[in-house]
């Protein structure tokens, strides 16, 4: 009995993410009893495959929100992204050196916005916004229209996927979206620049005088979450075989819905990369539901993602006054 | 004016230094920069004819176009003041464009005065409900400002949706249109309308003490409670004025197109309106706000839409424009370039003192 207390205790850092876990649980039992096919493999490899750019928005976001700041460039970014892509494949420009280079865009956005942000001392809010419109700005006068992908390389990337045990189908999006959890959960738990991350968010002052780097750090999140964001826009395009330059119009706002569901605090230093995740499947849960109801109108979506977030941002408040 | 305080300029850099060190004179600098860009390209720019009796060319549309981002800016920075944000501007706008018009269109006379002020009195009761649930959610309930306002403005545009059934809304309304599209003594209604309100608050908040306290609740306000300030109810009351003027921002765009758009009525328009205020020089940390910086900030929003579209350029482009200025308006404002301007003054006069500030940035 007291070993169960203690753990309970012990637990006490991931009540959030258990709360998540709970709602996707929750979720997932809703639409089996409700629907018959719901309950299928399909179903829920599908979630994976549809959101796998959200994921990886959700991880750089992640990385972002714990040092307490916020990026609200990722959406445009992405947009940035899949449009030069696909601008470069239609101009003939192999896949080989088209994939690295969007991804950089996407990485040279971020530094310029964590430059703003530690060397001219501006609000990450402003910063990432001046970021959002250069981004969506840059789209258009690459190309206006919708372009396709036909580049055969890509093409062929894009639909590779494999059966995990027979029924689970795994895409290349898919892979690249775990991968990217993986190396991130590593660097955010196993180096020096994750324990930074963490240790900035929770007092970017005592960071200081420990003797962290907590000027690089403070510019390196903000890379990491335009590299994400840039790999996103390339799965995007893997996903819609397209660049168009009004896609990911309010995405930043799913990625942070996704992260704050997942039990990450907007004052930083307390989160988990895995939490972002499932809140990820959340939102795509309510989404496939809704779907699979069928006679809702697709405006039930965002007034339920509404309703979720208010009960999580409440049930955090009451746990973070119940600490204090 | 804080800048300025605590390094009184030399008798040498003078006035100059005065003029340039003005928390406005870099917004101004845009404002007129664009201006001078516009008559450059078209000679006529600037004036002004009489037309049917109204007031008509480039710089009146600029003070009809901006009425309602001049609105929502408006309850911005009284936000923005008490350290907080509101992002559901925007969902609140279209909210409030969605229950005037689905109104009027049912009502069985939408011509009718009354049944307009019945439809506007309702679009606004509902908006300010939507502020005091903003304000519940901070000053209550404790969440951080930007996602308690994050909530309305996921869930804003669903329940616009849900009112106009996800069609777009249109009708012939007469005294509605008035709102946004009708002139009054030579002048636009909603530009009227946009400055009148942002007279009345500007004298509310600057003649009586209600200003100071807004601004000390954003200093502190654990602090300003115990000095007897209600921060509180300056919070809510903050965002429920937010709220409202949204929702009259929000008449005023339907009315000027006679549509509620629950997708695209107000879309960015929270975006729009806190760069309005951050180029004008009210900080994001709170604390202090100018409510002349917020003018010349939409102002300058307004002159810049208009300037991509007289220059030729695709209107789609505009965001990048907006990041050019957002960038460099507030660069120039930032507190690395501020230290530096007000360095090199103090330098001149006494070599021997050590910097501090600057130099222990420099080496973290």
């Amino acid at each position: 009995m007291a070993n169960v207390a203690r753990r309970a205790r012990l637990d006490r850092r991931y009540l959030p993410v258990v709360g998540t876990f709970v709602v996707l649980a929750l979720l997932v039992a809703l639409g089996g009893v409700r629907y018959d096919n719901f309950l299928s493999v399909g179903v829920l490899a599908n979630l994976f495959i549809n959101n796998a750019f959200l994921i990886v928005l959700a991880v750089g976001m992640t990385f972002v929100i714990l040092t307490g700041g916020i990026d609200l460039s990722v959406g445009a970014v992405l947009a940035l992204s899949s449009v030069t892509a696909a601008y470069l494949m239609q101009a003939g420009v192999p896949a080989g050196v088209v994939i690295p280079l969007v991804v950089v865009v996407g990485s040279v956005i971020g530094l310029l916005v964590g430059v703003m942000v530690h060397v001219f001392e501006i609000q990450p809010f402003i910063a990432t916004l001046a970021a959002m419109f250069f981004a969506r700005g840059l789209c258009f006068v690459i190309a206006p229209e919708s372009i396709p992908i036909k580049d055969e390389t890509f093409v062929a990337l894009a639909s590779w996927d494999t059966w995990a045990g027979g029924q689970w189908r795994i895409t290349s999006s898919v892979v690249i979206a775990l991968a990217v959890v993986a190396v991130a959960f590593y660097l955010l738990h196993y180096t020096q620049f994750g324990r930074t991350v963490y240790a900035i968010g929770g007092g970017e002052q005592s960071a200081r005088l420990m003797g962290l780097p907590v000027a690089r750090t403070k510019v390196l999140v903000y890379v990491v979450s335009g590299t994400c964001a840039g790999l996103g826009g390339l799965l995007f395009a893997m996903f819609s075989r397209s660049g168009y330059s009004l896609s990911g119009v309010a995405m930043e706002l799913d990625a942070i819905a996704a992260v704050v569901i997942g039990g990450t605090l907007l004052t930083g230093g307390t989160g988990f990369v895995l939490g972002s995740v499932l809140g990820v499947l959340v939102l795509g849960l309510i989404q496939t539901i809704i779907t699979f109801e069928g006679t809702l109108s697709s405006w039930w979506t965002k007034i339920v993602i509404g309703a979720l977030l208010l009960v999580f941002v409440v049930l955090q408040r009451l746990l973070t006054l119940r600490r204090t | 004016m804080s800048a300025t305080a605590p390094t009184p300029a030399p008798a040498a850099s003078g006035r100059l230094g005065a003029v340039v060190r003005h928390r406005l004179f870099w917004p101004v600098t845009a404002l007129v920069a664009l201006l001078v860009v516009n008559t450059v390209s078209r000679p006529s720019f600037l004036s002004v004819s009489v037309l049917d009796g109204h007031l008509y060319g480039s710089p009146v549309d600029i003070l009809r176009n901006c009425a309602p981002l001049m609105l929502v800016a408006l309850g911005m920075t009284l936000v923005i003041a008490t350290r907080g944000i509101d992002l559901s501007v925007g969902a609140v706008v279209a909210i409030a464009g969605a229950v005037a018009l689905s109104f009027i269109a049912t009502s069985p006379d939408p011509g009718s005065p009354a049944t307009v002020l019945v439809a506007v009195g309702l679009a606004l009761g509902l908006s300010l409900v939507l502020g005091v649930w903003n304000g519940f959610l901070v000053a209550v309930v404790g969440v951080q400002p930007i996602i308690a306002t994050l909530i309305l403005m996921t869930a804003g545009r669903g329940i616009a949706m849900l009112i106009t059934q996800g069609q777009i809304t249109t009708v012939t309304s007469a005294p509605f249109k008035t709102l946004g599209a009708g002139f009054w003594l030579g002048l636009p209604v909603a530009t009227l309308i946009a400055f009148g309100v942002f007279g009345l608050v500007a004298l509310l908040t600057r003649r009586t003490a209600l200003g100071v306290l807004v601004e000390a609740v954003g200093i502190n306000p654990s602090a300003s409670r115990l000095a007897g300030v209600r921060a509180r109810t300056i919070v809510w009351t903050v965002f429920a004025l937010s709220g409202l003027f949204s929702g009259l921002a929000g008449l005023i765009l339907a009315s000027n197109v006679m549509a509620a758009d629950a997708n695209n009525a107000g879309l960015f328009i929270e975006l729009d309106a806190i760069l309005a205020v951050v180029i004008g020089g009210t900080s994001l940390a709170g604390g202090k706000f100018s409510l002349s910086g917020t003018f010349v900030g939409v102002l300058i929003i307004a002159t810049l839409s208009l300037t991509v579209v007289n220059l030729g350029i695709s209107p789609l482009v505009t965001p990048l424009f907006k990041a050019l200025v957002v960038v460099a308006v507030t660069l120039v404002q930032s507190p690395v370039a501020r230290r530096k301007l007000a360095a090199r003054p103090r330098r001149r006069t006494s070599s021997g003192s050590p910097s501090g500030s600057s130099t222990s940035k420099a080496v973290a």
